[in-house]
């Protein structure tokens, strides 16, 4: 089975951005607009390969969100990408102790982000 | 030998393009038959106020409003008004659709560029303005009509 | 199809709209004091995404300046800097200069740095001011280099031989617990060259010891890559802190101890070594770390959910809808003269036909106003724009202005909104320079120096109504009366009322103005204004108070596809009237009418004297009547009060019609506002009162005939 991805972004942009790099490359992708979003597609959709989050959105933040997957015995094992601008050191700290598995700077290559999942989803 | 793209223009040029003729008024005229849409019974047309004398009114053309020019009348040929002037040409220029109405349709002409000569300047005639050129086609004398000065023009308060 | 990144790009300049309008939106809520925490967030956000977005499409002067909007936004939203009212000040303008930003992406339009220079320098001194300084070094210079040059490949090629690599890689128990997996770095690391896998299971437990919270096995991996070292700690740069690694040129370092197997293949890896989990077999499953063995993160706070979940939304091109809306009129016409067939043919009141035909009138009416929804977009965006005239305008001149809103969510068609933002423009810098006195003169007059343009929307009685009101000095009449004078727009002795004066201003080519500022007074009057609202099938009236103010109202029709209307008939022709210029229809008695001039009657209603306006004449249509006794008139009027009695030959009808433009198809008719067709398929010109009434002669006396050149042409 091709490898599913499920990414959060509250850009409409972004979301576009993240689908047509990982549709490109045959890999499925899951959109949802936030992280509350993104918790409630989790139990809709067969669980994904990998995750990808942005961490700045309304409702509920990357973090809020990885901490809710992370708290799932079901989703512990999933990989999470923070998709993020800000390149901060203190950024990644935050995002790896929240439960991320690596982090993707804004603006990313298509190639870039599909190295990444390969990276930590195979 | 010939370079056949100049060969193509020069048929491009000489080619002859039709032309729908009518009756206005008693005489002869004719347009490209690029800017003829379709060709209609005539209507009761709804008046416009404050409008020039030959502007008919607007019908209802499949749910748009198409206003209706008396040619004869835009031409300042004498208008009988009893006679049968039914046959409505639609015509475009450009992006305006436009009714024009006319004695009847006579024939669709095949005319080349070589066979249109430019009309005689005569100051007297106003009509003169609307016609861009002439044409023979069985002794008669053909008309060029110039759709462009023909319509009033758009956004303009016309009364 | 098209270019799917062309198609994103065209979204995202779609979704920077939106942003903008929240970014306005925060801004405005912040300015009022009436914002939280979350409302300097979304701003924050806001700006965020456009720069995100804007980063991916390379658009590095769009990028530039909202990273230090952002830096500046990240200290409100930290709490190091308080958004005082200058400071927003400041935010509003950057958030306008974004929007401009924004828009020279999307067109292509090369910028001009000269605009954003000075704000970009307040921008550091604001920055410069607050404790934080380390952000304030962020420069957008930086920013851009760090987040594009990722691809690091830092070493020259040119070496013939490719170097060797010695790795040295032990996972600490947060890589499992995060999600990682060596596996799959191994895998990333062979794509750069050959690789060579040596696992260490030395401190491997015996498996009823096996602890899964542990890592407990360690590689050795020897790399020869073109690639430097940057590529390869490329690969090891998620793992971070979270094992222990060694990368070292395999010449300065001593070769791997020979003793260990060899494990050339990678994907045997997997098969070797239980503890890495694999995908298909996932048994000794990564178990995040418990608060014993690792810190864990505390508990981020989760928001409520917010009530407010976004709405699905689709976008679909106007280009559709129109079309749809188009149909639906069409539906509209077919199901009246459907019905006028139906009467036609003698069918019996409550047969199956008739009540079927009721059915179907009804929906199509749902459908229309369904239809109609769709078009309608709030006001908000409009007003957004006219808060950024008011700033602009009030800087030019030097003049404290505030502008307050209300009803911004109210819903209009969205060509009305399009087509009312030039003339609202020009209105809401008229109120700015010619309303609002000085800061000086208005505190000489004991009001507060900052003066106030109040935008409000609001529907009142099936059209919308948008005021523009200052709170100014109001129209000086005699200065108005005196320079109608002198400029010979009406006759030295004329005697006016105060709303005769105030409609003065509407005069083609008329400027109060002592002196032309570079605003308003540039050629472009308020008759201008007028002319942009009458062709939108609306209205502008004014209303001012000496020392008060002055209010300039616009009426508009919700829509500019449908129309309630009297259908009256007159000379035979049929005309459709809206219905809400109409108070009220009545016959007209022998004591109502006064022969009023030689040529004109009036007719008493309630003690007011009404103008007589035959409309068969005012049209051409015939000449007026000999008597007018017994004749239907319809009082005709706006907000500010009865402006007309108009004869009409009977009142036929009363119902909604489909509008079709006549303008785009023939060009502007005196006292007609569109055209519509009727259930028998002949086009009804659709009256405009008003301007009916404004150009009226008042003919009513059949003595002299009118001859058509002189009928309704004024000015």
């Amino acid at each position: 089975m091709t490898m599913q991805v499920l990414a959060v972004d509250d850009s409409r942009t972004m979301r576009d951005m993240v689908r047509l790099a990982l549709t490109a490359e045959g890999i499925g992708a899951h959109l949802a607009e936030d992280g509350l979003h993104g918790l409630e597609l989790l139990d809709e959709i067969p669980a994904p390969d990998a995750i990808i989050t942005d961490i700045n959105m309304p409702r509920m933040d990357g973090f809020g969100f990885i901490d809710g997957v992370r708290a799932r015995e079901e989703f512990r094992a999933i990989p999470i990408l923070v998709l993020t601008t800000e390149s901060a050191a203190e950024m990644k700290a935050r995002a790896r102790d929240a439960g991320a598995t690596g982090w993707i700077v804004k603006p990313f290559e298509p190639a870039r982000l599909v190295k990444a999942l390969r990276m930590v989803a195979g | 030998m010939i370079d056949p793209d100049t060969a193509q223009d020069r048929t491009g040029d000489t080619a002859a393009r039709e032309y729908l003729s009518f009756l206005v008024g008693g005489q002869d005229y004719c347009i490209d038959i690029m800017q003829v849409r379709e060709i209609r019974g005539g209507a009761k047309a709804t008046p416009l106020p404050h409008s020039p004398s030959y502007m008919r009114g607007v019908i209802n053309l499949r749910g748009t409003v198409l206003p209706i020019m008396d040619l004869a009348g835009r031409l300042d040929l004498t208008v009988d008004t009893n006679g049968l002037r039914n046959v409505i040409i639609v015509v475009a220029n450009g992006a305006r659709v436009v009714g024009l109405m006319v004695d009847a349709v006579s024939d669709i002409l095949a005319i080349s560029p070589d066979d249109l000569q430019a009309p005689p300047d005569l100051p007297a005639d106003q009509q003169r303005s609307f016609i861009s050129a002439l044409t023979i086609k069985e002794n008669r004398m053909i008309r060029l009509l110039d759709l462009g000065a023909i319509l009033p023009v758009a956004d303009e308060d016309v009364a | 199809m098209s270019d799917p990144m062309a198609e994103i790009r065209a979204s995202f300049f779609v979704e920077c709209e939106e942003l903008l309008e929240a970014l306005q939106d925060g801004l405005q809520t912040l300015y009022d004091e009436m914002g939280d925490g979350e409302t300097v967030n979304v701003v924050f956000r806001a700006v965020h995404s456009i720069k995100g977005g804007a980063g991916a499409f390379g658009l590095d002067t769009l990028v530039a300046f909202a990273h230090r909007f952002e830096t500046a936004l990240d200290l409100v939203r930290s709490g190091h800097l308080s958004a005082s009212p200058d400071v927003l000040k400041l935010f509003f303008t950057c958030s306008d200069i974004l929007t401009d930003l924004v828009r020279e992406a999307r067109d292509d339009i090369p910028h001009d740095p000269t605009r954003t220079d000075p704000i970009l320098a307040e921008l550091d001194t604001l920055l410069g001011a607050t404790p934080a300084d380390d952000v304030a070094e962020d420069d957008p210079i930086d920013f851009e280099v760090t987040t594009l040059s990722l691809d690091l490949d830092l070493d020259a090629p040119g070496e013939t031989e490719d170097p060797t690599w010695d790795i040295t890689f032990t996972p600490g128990p947060l890589l499992y617990a995060n999600g990682n997996e060596p596996q799959f770095l191994f895998r990333a690391l062979r794509d750069l060259g050959d690789l060579t896998v040596t696992c260490h299971d030395n401190d491997l437990p015996p498996l009823e010891a096996l602890d899964c919270e542990h890592a407990h096995l360690g590689w050795t991996l020897r790399l020869t890559t073109p690639e430097g070292r940057g590529a390869i700690a490329d690969a090891f740069d998620f793992v971070e802190g979270l094992c222990s690694l060694d990368i070292m040129r395999a010449d300065d370092a001593p070769p791997p101890p020979a003793d260990l197997p060899d494990l050339a293949e990678l994907d045997d890896l997997a098969a070797l070594s239980g503890e890495t989990p694999d995908p298909e077999k996932p048994i000794p499953e990564p178990v995040r770390p418990t608060s014993e063995t690792a810190p864990s993160p505390e508990p981020s706070p989760r928001p409520a959910p917010a009530a407010a979940t976004p709405r699905a939304t689709v976008r679909v091109d106007l280009d559709r809808i129109d079309r749809l809306v188009n149909l639906v009129g069409e539906i509209v016409i077919n199901q009246a003269m459907l019905s006028q067939s139906v009467d036609a043919a003698g069918v019996p009141p409550n047969s199956p036909v008739r009540t079927g035909l009721e059915e179907f009138q009804q929906l199509t009416r749902d459908i229309q106003e369904s239809v109609m929804m769709i078009r309608a977009q709030p006001v908000k965006s409009l007003f957004q724009r006219m808060s950024r005239i008011v700033r602009e305008a009030s800087a030019a001149i030097g003049k404290d202005v505030r502008l307050r809103t209300e009803g911004e969510n109210t819903e209009v068609d969205k060509t009305v909104i399009e087509r009312l933002a030039d003339p609202l423009t020009h209105m809401i810098r008229n109120a700015v320079d010619h309303g609002l006195e000085p800061g000086d003169a208005r505190e000489a007059a004991g009001k507060p120096r900052e003066g106030t343009v109040q935008l409000t929307a609001l529907h009142r009685s099936g059209r919308v109504v948008i005021e523009v009101a200052d709170d100014g000095a109001g129209i000086n009449r005699p200065k108005v009366l005196a320079k109608a004078i002198e400029k010979e727009l009406i006759p030295a002795d004329s005697q006016l009322t105060d709303s005769e004066i105030d409609n003065l201003l509407f005069l083609p080519g008329f400027s109060t103005a002592d002196r032309i500022s570079n605003l308003s007074g540039r050629g472009v009057g308020m008759d201008v204004v007028r002319n942009a609202i009458q062709a939108l099938g609306g209205r502008v009236t004014i209303q001012s108070e000496p020392g008060q103010g002055t209010t300039f109202s616009i009426s508009l029709p919700l829509t500019l596809a449908v129309l309630d209307g009297m259908v009256v008939r007159v000379a035979r022709e049929t005309l459709v009237v809206p219905l809400n210029a109409i108070f009220e229809t009545l016959a007209v008695t022998p004591d109502d009418l006064r022969a009023f001039g030689p040529n004109t009657h009036v007719i008493n209603i309630r003690d007011t004297f009404v103008p007589l306006i035959d409309l068969g004449a005012e049209l051409g249509y015939r000449h007026p009547l000999q008597d007018y006794t017994g004749s239907v008139v319809l009082l005709i009027g706006q907000e500010d009060g009865l402006a007309a009695a108009v004869v009409v030959d009977a009142i036929e009808d009363q119902r909604q019609v489909v509008i079709k433009g006549l303008q785009e198809a023939y060009g502007r008719v005196p006292g007609i506002a569109a055209a519509t067709i009727l259930g028998d398929g002949q086009i009804a010109l659709i009256l405009d009162p008003i301007d009916l009434v404004a150009q009226a002669s008042g003919h009513t006396q059949p003595a002299k005939p009118v001859s058509p050149q002189k009928i309704g042409v004024s000015s």
